[in-house]
Parts: C-alpha cells; sequence; structure tokens
C-alpha cells in the first residue's frame, strides 16, 4: 500500500511542527525518517498513524483519502520507540490482543489465534517466550515482541517510531539488520523515525532527511549520501571538514588545491564552503605541492581506524581525517608531527555563511 | 480541534470531561456560590460589624497563632523524622515509618478525645506538666497540641520523597570535600528540600487554621481565651444566625483559598515534589 | 550510613532517638490510651455498650454514609484523573486547582456551605419543601458533605501515577483496535488498581471519620443523625467516657487497619 502526504502542516501553539509536507511513499518500501530532535519526524509519523490530527493536509493510502478515518480503521501497525508492551500482560495475550478484542463476528477462534500468535513469535525468533512477562525480556527482546504485536492484525503500513533508540549500542546494530531481514520477507510497506543516520544508511530504501518541519532532502540512501542536497544535510549525515573555497568555471579552489565541481560549469567567480568528509582527505608525511601542511595534534586509533585532529597553525583551522589503520601505519607519524593534507574531493555550496 | 486536545485518540473525552465538570459544579462550586448569596444580602456596615466582632477577632488571633506554632513545630518535627526516616536504617524504622500516618487515618474527634484525656490534670501526660505548672488541657496550649497531632504527616510526607530521590551521595560528596555536618545540612540539603519544607508546612498551617474535631475536645471552648474560629461559626449556627456564619466563614474560606493558591504555586515552581503531594 | 567518625554516631543517635521519643509520646502513647480507657470497665462493659440501641445506629449510619461515598467518590475521581491526564484542553489545570478546594476548605465551612445551600432559609428550599425532600439533618446531607470533603483522595492518588505511566500503552491498544470500555478494563484499569484502591481506602477512612463537617449538617438527632465520630462528642458530653472511648477505639481499629492496608499497598505498588 502506498503512502500518499499531501500539504500537511501541524502546530503545537506556536511551535511549528511540520510546514506544508508532501512525500509519496511507494508500496513496499522501507523508508526511513531521519532528522534531529525536533524536526517533526515523529509527529509526521503519529499523523501517518493517526495518533495525531494535522492542522491542515491530506493523508492517502493507495490513493483513498484516510485523513479523518479513525486510528483503528487505518490499518496501520505502529511499534513505540518504549515498546509500550501491555506489563501486566503474557507475550502471549501481548501479541493475542488485536484478535482478542476484535468484535466476536470478526474474532478468529481461539486455536486459530493460539496458531497465528505462535507462527509471529517464531517469525520474531521469540517463540519460547509466550509465557513470560515483559518485565522478564531484555529490551530487544522487548521490541521484538512489539514489533510481532503490531504484525498480528496484518497492518497494511507499518510505523515504528525510534524503534531502537531505548536499546544499547550492540543490541541495536543486531536488530537493524534483523528488521531489514524482515522487512525483505513480509514487504509490507513500512516508516520508520530515527535520529541516527547510520541506521537510516543501513536500513532503509528510502531516506528522508527533515529539519524544522520541513523535508530537506529525499532518495535512496546512497543518492542522498553522496549527493546532500544542501548544508544541513551534508552535516547531517556524518563529519564533515569546512573550508573557504573559490569557485569559478566548473573548478573549486581550497586554498591553492584545485578540485573539480562540474556542477559549477558556467559559473562566474564566486565564494564559497567546501564541504570535505573526514575520509575523503589524503594524508602525506612528506611535503606536497599546494597541500595544507599542518600538525597532527590528536591521533586516536579506533579498531581499524585511525582519527587524526590536525591543525592548520597558518588558519587555526581544525581538521578531521579518518583513514585505515595499514594506511596510517606505513606514513610512519606521531603525534606533533608535521603533515600535509590534500582533500580528494568536496561539495562545494556557494555563499558565505556557515 | 486538533490543538484543542492533542491526545485525541484516546476514547472517553466527552464523558469524563462532562461528568468532571458535572461534578465539581455540583459539590464544589454550588455549594461556594450559596455562601456567596448569603453573603452578599449582608450590607457591607452589617458584614463588617460581624467580621470585626471583638470576640470573633479574639477567635481569629487564637487560631492564627495556634496554627502557627503548631506548623512551626511540625516543621522541625517533620523533617526530623523525613530525615532519620530516610538516612538511618534501625529496628522499628518500618513500624515508625506507617506510625506518621496515623493522624491522617485517625478520625479527629477519636484524636480529640484522646489527646484531651492524656493532658487532663490526672492524664497520663497532665499529672506530670501540672508538677511544672503546665496546663494544657482547656488552654490555649491544648490548641496547638490538638494542631500539632492532625497535621503531623504533612511535613513528613512532602520532605520525606525528595530525601530520598536526593540519596546520601551528595552528603557523602560534601563530607568527602572536607564539609561539617552542619555546613553539608545548610549548604547542600536545605537548598534541595526548601520547596517541599515550604509546601508542607503551609500545608499543615492551612489544615490547623481549620481544624475543628480534634480542636473543641481539648480547648474546653473558653469566649475570648480558647474558641477558634470554626467554633465561632458553629455557634453561630446553633443560634440560627445563618448570615453570621456565613460571614466569618467566608473569612476563613477567603483565607484557605488564597492559601491553596500559594501551595499551588510553589507546587507548580518545583514540578518535582509534586508526586509527593498525598 | 557515614557513621566512620564518633561525632557522627553521635548525632545519629541523637536525632533518632529524638525522633523515636516524640513519636512515641505524640502518637503511639495516644493509641494505648484509647484501647486502655475502652477496656476501663472491662470485656462487659464493651459488650454492654456495643449493644447500646444508639451506639448500633451511629455505627449503621456510619457504614451507610461511608457506603455511598466511596463509589461516588471512586467513580467521578477515576473520570476526572482520565480527563486531566489523557486530554489537553484549556482549563486543564483550573480543573486540578478547583478539586484540591476541599481540602484547603476548614470542615465546618464545608458544611455550612451545603447547610446554606439546601437548608430551609436556601434557595431551594420551597422546592425542596414541595418535594417533601429533606437534604439536611438528615443522612442524605451527612452523605453529601461528606463527598465534598473526602473527593480529592482518589483522584490524588491517580494523577500522578497516570500521567507517569503515560499514554502509549493505551494508544498501542487503540491502534490494535480496542474499545474505550476494553482500552480502560483490560490496558489502564490493571496499571492503576493498587493506587485506585489506596485512593478507596483514603476515602474511607475520611468518610467514616469525618466529624466537623457533619456535625454541622447533623443536628446530632440521637438514633436518627449520629454517626460515630459525632456520638464520641455525645457520650462524653454525657459523662460516659468510657462509652466515648468504646466508639473511639472501634475507629482507631478502622485506622489502624487502613494503615496496615496502606503499607501493604505502598509495597506492591513499588515493587
Amino acid at each position: 500500500m502506498s503512502i500518499g502526504i499531501e500539504r500537511i502542516r501541524k502546530s503545537f501553539g506556536s511551535f511549528v511542527a511540520l510546514q506544508d509536507i508532501n512525500l509519496q511513499l511507494p508500496s513496499g518500501e522501507l523508508t526511513a525518517l531521519l532528522g534531529p530532535s525536533g524536526s517533526g519526524k515523529t509527529t509526521l509519523l503519529r499523523i501517518i498513524a493517526g495518533l495525531e490530527q494535522a492542522d491542515s493536509g491530506l493523508i492517502r493510502f493507495n490513493d483513498e483519502d484516510i485523513s479523518q478515518r479513525h486510528v483503528a480503521e487505518r490499518g496501520v501497525g505502529f511499534v513505540f520507540q518504549h515498546y509500550a508492551l501491555f506489563k501486566h500482560m503474557t507475550v502471549f495475550e501481548n501479541v493475542a490482543y488485536g484478535l482478542t478484542v476484535k468484535p466476536k463476528k470478526y474474532r478468529p477462534a481461539n486455536a486459530e489465534i493460539a496458531k497465528k500468535v505462535h507462527n509471529l513469535l517464531e517469525l520474531v525468533q521469540l517463540g519460547w517466550t509466550a509465557d513470560r512477562y515483559p518485565a522478564q525480556l531484555s529490551g530487544g527482546q522487548r521490541q521484538r515482541i512489539a514489533l510481532a504485536r503490531a504484525l498480528a492484525v496484518e497492518p497494511k503500513v507499518l510505523l515504528l517510531d525510534e524503534p531502537f533508540g531505548a536499546l544499547d549500542a550492540k543490541v541495536r546494530a543486531e536488530l537493524r539488520r534483523w528488521l531489514r531481514r524482515l522487512h525483505d520477507e513480509i514487504h509490507v510497506t513500512s516508516v520508520f523515525v530515527t535520529h541516527d543516520q547510520e541506521e537510516a544508511l543501513e536500513v532503509a530504501d528510502r531516506i528522508v532527511v527533515m529539519n524544522k518541519g520541513r523535508i530537506e532532502q529525499q532518495g535512496t540512501p546512497e543518492h542522498v549520501y553522496d549527493n546532500p542536497a544542501n548544508p544541513f544535510v551534508y552535516e547531517f549525515l556524518g563529519n564533515v571538514n569546512l573550508f573557504h573555497a573559490r569557485v569559478k568555471q566548473g573548478q573549486s579552489q581550497i586554498g591553492n588545491i584545485a578540485l573539480a565541481s562540474p556542477e559549477y560549469n558556467n559559473q562566474d567567480e564566486q565564494q564559497g564552503l567546501a564541504y570535505v568528509r573526514p575520509h575523503e582527505i589524503d594524508v602525506f608525511s612528506a611535503p606536497q605541492a599546494d597541500a595544507i601542511k599542518v600538525k597532527l595534534d590528536l591521533i586516536t586509533i579506533v579498531g581499524p581506524v585511525v582519527r587524526l585532529e590536525a591543525l592548520d597553525e597558518s588558519t587555526g583551522q581544525l581538521i578531521h581525517i579518518e583513514l585505515p589503520k595499514e594506511q596510517f601505519k606505513t606514513l610512519q607519524l606521531q603525534q606533533a608531527d608535521t603533515a600535509w593534507l590534500l582533500p580528494r574531493y568536496s561539495k562545494v555550496f556557494l555563499g558565505e555563511g556557515i | 480541534m486538533s490543538a484543542w486536545r492533542s491526545k485525541s485518540v484516546l476514547p472517553g473525552f466527552t464523558i469524563s470531561l462532562g461528568s468532571s465538570l458535572f461534578f465539581i459544579g455540583l459539590v464544589i462550586l454550588l455549594p461556594l456560590t450559596g455562601l456567596v448569596i448569603q453573603v452578599a444580602e449582608l450590607s457591607w456596615q452589617d458584614y463588617w460589624a460581624i467580621i470585626s466582632d471583638p470576640r470573633v477577632v479574639a477567635s481569629y488571633k487564637v487560631t492564627a497563632s495556634a496554627a502557627l506554632v503548631a506548623s512551626i513545630f511540625n516543621l522541625f518535627f517533620g523533617l526530623l523524622m523525613a530525615w532519620i526516616l530516610t538516612r538511618y536504617r534501625f529496628p522499628g524504622r518500618v513500624l515508625l515509618d506507617g506510625l506518621m500516618d496515623l493522624p491522617f487515618a485517625l478520625p479527629t474527634a477519636v484524636a480529640g478525645l484522646t489527646l484531651a484525656a492524656l493532658f487532663a490534670t490526672q492524664g497520663w501526660f497532665g499529672q506530670y506538666l501540672a508538677l511544672w505548672d503546665i496546663k494544657v488541657s482547656y488552654t490555649w496550649l491544648g490548641i496547638v497540641v490538638a494542631m500539632v497531632f492532625t497535621s503531623v504527616p504533612f511535613v513528613v510526607r512532602t520532605v520525606q520523597p525528595v530525601l530520598e530521590e536526593f540519596g546520601p551521595e551528595y552528603e557523602e560528596a560534601s563530607a568527602t570535600l572536607g564539609a561539617s555536618p552542619w555546613q553539608t545540612f545548610w549548604h547542600v540539603i536545605f537548598p534541595e528540600i526548601k520547596p517541599a519544607l515550604l509546601m508542607g508546612t503551609a500545608l499543615s498551617f492551612t489544615r490547623s487554621l481549620g481544624e475543628f474535631g480534634a480542636v473543641i475536645f481539648i480547648a474546653g471552648n473558653i469566649p475570648w481565651q480558647t474558641e477558634v474560629t470554626s467554633l465561632m461559626i458553629f455557634i453561630r449556627l446553633q443560634e440560627f444566625d445563618y448570615a453570621a456564619a456565613a460571614a466569618i466563614a467566608s473569612v476563613v474560606l477567603l483565607v484557605s483559598l488564597i492559601l491553596l493558591f500559594v501551595i499551588n504555586g510553589i507546587q507548580q515552581r518545583y514540578q518535582h515534589i509534586s508526586g509527593a503531594l498525598k | 550510613m557515614s557513621n566512620t567518625t564518633g561525632s557522627a554516631t553521635w548525632l545519629r543517635r541523637l536525632l533518632i532517638g529524638t525522633g523515636v521519643t516524640l513519636s512515641v509520646l505524640l502518637l503511639l502513647t495516644p493509641l494505648l490510651l484509647i484501647f486502655i480507657a475502652a477496656f476501663a470497665s472491662g470485656v462487659g462493659g464493651i459488650i454492654s455498650n456495643l449493644q447500646d440501641a444508639d451506639m448500633l445506629h451511629a455505627i449503621g449510619l456510619t457504614l451507610l454514609v461511608a457506603g455511598l461515598t466511596v463509589p461516588i467518590n471512586l467513580i467521578f475521581g477515576t473520570l476526572i484523573a482520565w480527563c486531566v491526564t489523557r486530554f489537553t484542553f484549556p482549563g486543564r489545570r483550573l480543573l486540578l486547582t478547583l478539586i484540591d478546594i476541599p481540602f484547603a476548605v476548614s470542615p465546618v465551612v464545608a458544611g455550612l456551605l451545603y447547610l446554606l445551600l439546601y437548608g430551609s432559609n436556601g434557595p431551594f428550599a420551597t422546592w425542596l419543601d414541595a418535594a417533601d425532600l429533606q437534604l439536611m439533618f438528615a443522612w442524605p446531607g451527612l452523605v453529601m458533605v461528606t463527598v465534598f470533603v473526602s473527593c480529592p483522595f482518589v483522584v490524588k492518588e491517580l494523577v500522578p501515577l497516570m500521567s507517569t505511566l503515560g499514554t502509549e500503552q493505551e494508544e498501542a491498544a487503540v491502534l490494535l483496535g480496542a474499545s474505550g470500555w476494553q482500552v480502560f478494563w483490560q490496558i489502564t484499569f490493571p496499571n492503576i488498581r493498587w493506587a485506585l484502591l489506596y485512593g478507596v481506602i483514603l476515602t474511607n477512612a475520611r468518610a467514616v471519620g469525618e466529624f466537623g463537617a457533619v456535625s454541622v449538617v447533623s443536628g446530632t438527632i440521637r438514633g436518627q443523625t449520629n454517626t460515630l465520630p459525632l456520638h464520641i462528642e455525645l457520650l462524653q458530653q454525657d459523662y460516659n467516657t468510657t462509652g466515648a472511648f468504646i466508639a473511639a477505639a472501634l475507629l482507631t481499629l478502622m485506622a489502624i487497619a487502613t494503615l496496615v492496608v496502606k503499607a501493604v499497598l505502598q509495597w506492591r505498588m513499588h515493587r
């Protein structure tokens, strides 16, 4: 089922949570709403679910306007950040709840409910927890139960509000890969909210980057990561170094370093800001033509990766660099040594401000 | 509509708001208007004459002074009890903790009857106090004792949760930095519990101003000396002078409503102690 | 705790000693006195006092008043708590302040408010007379003022708890298709039942023990409008001190039961 979001606006008092949101989410895709807190992503999700009413605008499921339809009739499954499991019910009763509250004539027979619940528990790989209470499960297990509960009513749309937000790093990483595989299996149109760009990049078919109640960019993870539409998206999707640059006829210059900027092929000379990711900088231990001369302030080895903080003493700017450990070893650099940097690639946005 | 009530998917807004307004209107607001109607029938001069009658004024002084002393006593006693109940472990602590709620569970008439008997000249306490020439029953001091008893739990139960949440690690931190126990209390603990302490004392004072059941048993109710304002209202009623009773009641009511708003103000400014209110 | 130094131990002992002594003198001794005084004329005295018709009537009336007050305040208290914790609307805070009024108002004033409104001089007097309804100086008046003085208890127990619980579980149930009743009984109620029961026992203790408000609207007619707390005063005025203490002991047993149930409930709620 595709989701259409048209001209959605929402304010809470004087705070504008969403301003004029338009979005088409194709059937069967897993979409991430990505943004910092206060960007309106959760509000948008709750409006799709019907937990919140928009001030204006429409929500369509398969071209049908469902904006006025009650939550229970929208056929959405919703997973809350803090699970919202019914703590006085067993796991079985939690998952069965959506089926047992159906009016008598639509309610499946008990045996059928039991079969369905057990199938779902197998799907989330927690068949053995049926008789336990939520308090006896770990956070990751609870969230999988919450997902099974949402799936029990066979939703046409699955909505997840920061589903991994309350979990620790290792469980998070496991669970998001698991969610990706699960989605490939069941293919229900899904939307999840997250503030973690890594999570969005890893799990989603499509990323919608939101900021201050607006959509900044949408597209596949690869497209958005490689072609950020604006400085906000660039900075939000990962660490970045900013350099002053001059742009002219398809070239941008950081200091004396010239880099190709084909998007500005017919541009007269103008000032801009060059965005360079930490892994897009080459490091040299010997002087290079035009390179930025720096002093290595801090060397941190994080597993296979080395992170450097390098100080450009002529400008006082601190430059962050990331490179594989093997490569760094061959450079034989120590803390406080002098090094030379050459950005390989940059994305320039015109204008002076940051 | 949506901005008007944001959690709109949950059921029962109309019925719960409707019955809340019905109940509060019928049980609380309507009777208050009854008083306003009665008082409005009095001329200003009559009203003033009733509420400034010397015997009534004497009752204000008795009530306010006794309530003030009682709530100040409970400020210290409540703080002490909250402190030892949260910071120390000793045999009987759980029982002592439960005992703190006794004044709320025990009917005030029972409290009054018992305190009067305890402090009577032949009573368990009274006979010893008599040796020092201290009279409690049928004096102003008796009123204070009754008020202290009935409002003991307020300070304890507002300060206790704050102390529990605050935890002893701050005191330990302060001690390791070289502070004396007194400095620790004054600079570290007191600022943290001040709002709760203030609120508990204000609640205790409010309750004492209106206390009736416990007080009349022990006060002796001697005109000009040990009559509390609540009793003055009661006496006017027994004289079937409803207008005068209403006039005096309006003064009491106004004072309690002002105190209520002050207490709510304190509570709103320090949200974190609101859960402690019982 | 930090009893590492001699002066700390000394201070600790002083504080515990003072606290325990004051509590025993102020709270425990009265409790002992009540039962000792009630037994002053032996078990026979207790039995004969309890068989007194006026005493029995007072007990019955007290139970009636509490039995009507508690369900009324339970139902409306729950509705009010639901309304203020599950929805945001203008005037929500005002509603919460209004429900506090009965705790701030002196019980005598509370009784007076009802007497002025529903008494023989009140605005409804003609109408009540025509319908032959006597509210004041009769048991309905006792129930009315008792509802007033004890209505905040349930609300005050539920509001903090329901705010802390949040609405996610209920929203989840609605999303799964539960009806309003199902949401309340299957999701909300199991989460608040101990607090609800706690509110009920506090309401009950106050309803049974109320003195000031009921004494205004009762008229203290022996065998008719005399509740147990009012009966204590009558017995004492009759110089039947033992009888007064027997009535007091009954109420004290109720108070002790309240404290025990309260302790059990608090233990359950914090578990």
